[in-house]
């Protein structure tokens, strides 16, 4: 039935294979653009048939495996090349696939003109190709192949522009750091197959078989190991604390890409993983903690660096990073749902308000470049009064901040809100859930404030821009405008599939539609959660109507004090930096961070392989080859005295051979 | 104390002498000539060695065609013999081999065991049939390739001598 | 034959008288006579032993050592002439070109 689920991945290669090798050939833009969006719409249209077809399945037999052929046995060991269509798969499938497409659309428009046009659109088909494998591979070695290819192509995208010595470094930084990441993801992936084999003898990486055995598993010890090493592969690929300082360098790539690769989809790749394996994380009480708190402090650390800077792309990335640190924060208190959820939503709004970076950016520039000015494009400084020369890409970018802001009737609400109460009233973590709550509730207040603080600077007030640049201002073509109208109006409808309990009850039975097709995904972790872990206090729904009431206060809070600063008087933001000069100067420099991984680890591998190369390579290792050559040199030089050329010592030397050979025959 | 022992003992002291004065002299003359003497002993015992045929044949080979060569290169080369020139390398070294050697070869000699006679040959027969009789008899059906080969190898000996010692003709 | 262990030692002297001389002169010819002489004095052990062991087949030996013998001095005289030809002299020390 679920037979031509391998179409799904072809389709994008397919696309790479062409665009990449023939596209050098083919010189038509539309053609080479045509190929790539194609591709992934066929891809979307073969998911929503394999989503309709899930749907139509009771609710029990959710869980496929499509298996193509096997990979490799060898042993115990045994990996195939399979596909596991469950709930979580096709969500993620369809959020892939859809916002990839659209991306395609738009991408068509924005890199109009670009040399390496094919080649773009190559990357980016290898890329949903390689996101594809990961969210629909059925063990752990395919999702890494996936995993991997990401990586790869958000290496090769980000350092898109090679030319730029800063793309290059971007690139390079945010694969090692990727790499940091992999090689936990790996260990775990180890780790959990030679435990499960020598205690159980189940020797497994499928995750249905994993699933089925997971009542195997012991309360934390080694599974804490575990989780703890594909944890850490989560932190390095979705930039959470310690590893997220590539994302924003990342922003030196073309804006789809970081709509696509840095906001949508492949930050994401950790949330998911952590989604797929809930039954094994759920067991480590100890890296549930962790995940929380490094998903809190993520989410307020990131939030304070984009409170001051100017960059407009930068905005949006530390922005991301905050985002992920939500969704990690609802995996760390065990609400998977509602992690999955705001992972849906983040992809709508923060892809309509990425791509609409990008068409402000797109147009600064070209009106910039009219005048011969070399003035940053991506400045906020230089922009301002915008929504009058662009009224769709404001239209859309306003709705997509308002939801990210988590006002109600938007999808940023239902979804943040739902982690927030998880993070209060979650069984699992007590006491801590308090600070929790107050790092989630802080973060979205500096959301709300730095995301309005970008849509004041750019679209409202006076137009900053360089003389005589104005009036070159247009809205961008509607290639560009459609894909933003069609996230913006998803950022609007895409809460209302995960309603919570509470409101759909008020507004007439609305069942959680969301939390009932993710339910067997999660069955097994939330069985047994409820085996082992209980709650004293049964939250109201006072308390519940309580806190939403107190979110949307906040989020209001941050809106006006924005409002405040950057509309009402503009004078304001100054006279703040230059009374507090250090604390502003330390967030506009990210916290120093970057200077300091430098000094405790860059730095020392530097010297590291400085000492390698001049003192053991050159010293040792030629030294050893150089000395056996001279030691060859200095014992032929010595031994050459015996050829003196003179008969009689020639003589000399056989007689003396035959008599130690008779003398020695003698006396045996 | 027979005769036969003093007359072994007499030719043992002629030949030993003989031999040092091949080693000492300084003319290359007196050492041929001191060499010559030495191939007459040594023809002697093998006549006393009921061994005719071979006295004759070391007489003829050695000492009247080799030593006769030996005699000619001297003369050919007409060497001068420097007088105040030394005509011995390190004797001492050279020495000590040879005195080793000696007292190994003694050793072995004095200890060790020669197996009985067996052959056929003994001294009735050798007087009865003549010496060179028996020995053509052996040579001519035991060993008649090494003969046949030894008569190539002289036919290679021949043509070399006559090569090497060519005058170049440019 | 009860002095055969006299005929040994004899040929040992010789032989050994043989190897000084070879060792320890200068002029070639002189060495080469000294090689002749240790020839004979194997000779001697050979026709000893073989009239002890009542066979002919040391004798034989013998002959073909004489043989070879003379074979060897007329290529060995022949070289000597053509090494004087070159350096006019027969010293052994003068062949030195195969110093290092």
């Amino acid at each position: 039935m679920f037979d031509n689920v391998w179409l799904i991945p072809l389709f994008p290669l397919i696309g790479f294979l062409i665009n990449g090798l023939l596209g050098k050939k083919i010189k038509n833009e539309t053609v080479i653009g045509s190929i790539g969006a194609f591709a992934v719409l066929c891809s979307f249209i073969v998911s929503v048939m394999t989503f309709l077809k899930l749907i139509g399945l009771p609710a029990e037999e959710r869980v496929v495996n499509v298996k193509i052929f096997t990979w490799m046995t060898a042993g115990n060991f045994n990996a195939d090349i399979a596909f596991l269509i469950d709930p979580l798969s096709c969500l993620m499938l369809l959020v892939v696939t859809g916002i990839g497409f659209l991306i395609h659309v738009y991408s068509i428009g924005y890199m109009h003109g670009e040399e390496g046009f094919y080649r773009f659109f190559a990357y980016l088909n290898l890329f949903v190709f390689s996101m594809l494998l990961l969210v629909m591979g059925n063990n752990l070695l395919l999702m890494f192949v996936g995993w991997e290819g990401v990586g790869l192509c958000s290496y090769l995208l980000i350092g898109y522009y090679f030319h730029k010595k800063s793309a290059g470094d971007a690139g390079k930084k945010a694969f090692v750091m990727n790499r940091v990441g992999d090689f936990g993801f790996l260990l775990g992936t180890f780790t959990l197959f030679w435990f499960m084999g020598q205690t159980h003898n189940v020797w497994t990486i499928q995750f249905t078989e994993m699933a089925a055995n997971a009542h195997l598993l012991p309360t934390g010890g080694i599974v804490t190991v575990i989780t703890l090493c594909f944890f850490l592969g989560a932190t390095g690929k979705s930039a959470q604390i310690p590893l997220y300082t590539w994302l924003p360098d990342a922003m030196e790539g073309p804006t789809p890409v970081s709509a696509l690769i840095h906001a949508a989809t492949m930050v994401t790749a950790g949330v998911y993983m952590i989604g797929r394996m809930s039954y094994l994380f759920i067991r480590s009480p100890e890296t549930m903690m962790v995940i929380a708190v490094i998903g809190g402090c993520t989410a307020l650390f990131a939030a304070t660096i984009g409170t001051a800077q100017n960059d407009i792309k930068r905005v949006l990335a530390y922005s991301t990073v905050s985002q992920l640190g939500y969704m990690f924060l609802a995996m760390g208190v065990g609400a998977f749902t509602a992690g999955i959820f705001h992972l849906m939503t983040h992809a709508f709004f923060k892809a309509c308000l990425f791509l609409g970076s990008g068409a402000v950016i797109h147009s600064m520039h070209g009106a910039l470049h009219h005048i011969h000015s070399h003035d940053d494009a991506q400045d906020m400084r230089n922009m301002g009064g915008l929504k009058k020369h662009m009224p769709l890409t404001f239209m859309t970018f306003l709705v997509a901040t308002i939801a990210i802001a988590g006002i109600p009737g938007f999808a940023g609400f239902f979804s943040k809100d739902e982690i927030l109460w998880q993070a209060f009233a979650n069984p699992l973590h007590g006491s801590l859930n308090m600070l929790l709550w107050g790092m989630g509730a802080c973060a979205a207040l500096l959301t709300a404030f730095y995301m309005f603080r970008l849509v004041f600077m750019t679209f409202f007030g006076k137009c900053r821009i360089k003389e005589g640049a104005e009036k070159h201002l247009h809205e961008s073509p509607m290639v560009i405008v459609i894909p933003l109208i069609v996230l913006a109006l998803l950022s609007i409808v895409g809460g209302y599939v995960g309603l919570p309990k509470l409101i759909g009850d008020v507004v007439g039975g609305i069942p959680n539609y969301l939390e009932h097709y993710l339910e067997p995904v999660f069955a097994n972790a939330n069985a047994y959660v409820k085996a082992n872990l209980h709650s004293d206090h049964h939250h109201s729904h006072a308390l519940e109507w309580g806190l939403m009431g107190l979110s949307v206060v906040i989020a209001l809070i941050g809106i006006s004090i924005a409002a405040l600063l950057y509309l009402v008087n503009p004078e304001l933001p100054k006279k703040f930096t230059s009374a507090f000069p250090v604390l502003h100067r330390a967030v506009y420099n990210k916290w120093y961070i970057d200077e300091l991984y430098d000094f405790m680890i860059v730095n020392p591998c530097k010297s590291l392989g400085n000492f390698l190369w001049k003192g053991f390579d050159v010293l040792v290792v030629d030294g050893l080859v150089n000395g056996v050559a001279h030691v060859v040199m200095a014992f032929g030089g010595v031994t050459r005295y015996l050829q003196t050329g003179q008969i009689y010592n020639y003589a000399w030397t056989m007689a003396f051979g035959v008599v130690v050979i008779v003398g020695y025959y003698l006396f045996k | 104390m027979d005769i036969t022992s003093v007359f072994f003992a007499i030719v043992t002291i002629v030949a030993v002498v003989s031999a040092l004065l091949v080693v000492t002299c300084k003319n290359p003359i007196n050492s041929a000539l001191s060499l010559v003497l030495t191939f007459f002993c040594l023809a002697t015992y093998y006549a006393m060695l009921d061994a005719p045929f071979m006295a004759a044949i070391q007489i003829i080979v050695y000492a009247g065609a080799i030593m006769v060569l030996i005699v000619f290169t001297i003369m050919l080369l007409n060497i001068r013999v420097d007088a105040n020139k030394k005509h011995t390398h390190q004797i001492v070294l050279g020495s000590v081999i040879g005195i080793v050697t000696l007292l190994l070869a003694g050793l072995f000699i004095i200890k060790g065991n020669v197996a009985a006679p067996t052959g056929p040959i003994t001294p009735e027969m050798i007087a009865q049939y003549g010496h060179t009789e028996l020995i053509g008899t052996v040579m001519f059906t035991e060993f008649l390739l090494p003969f046949e080969v030894t008569s190539i190898l002289l036919l290679a000996a021949m043509v070399g001598a006559v090569i090497l010692a060519k005058k170049k003709l440019s | 034959m009860d002095n055969l262990n006299n005929y040994l030692l004899v040929s040992a002297v010789l032989f050994s008288i043989g190897t000084i001389g070879v060792l320890t002169r200068k002029n070639a010819i002189v060495v080469f006579m000294c090689i002749e002489m240790m020839l004979n004095a194997v000779n001697l052990s050979f026709v000893a032993l073989s009239r002890h062991l009542g066979n002919l087949d040391g004798q034989v030996f013998v002959f073909f050592i004489m043989t070879v013998a003379a074979a060897e001095a007329a290529v060995g005289l022949a070289l000597f002439i053509s090494f004087f030809n070159n350096r006019e002299s027969i010293d052994i020390d003068d062949a030195n070109l195969m110093k290092w």
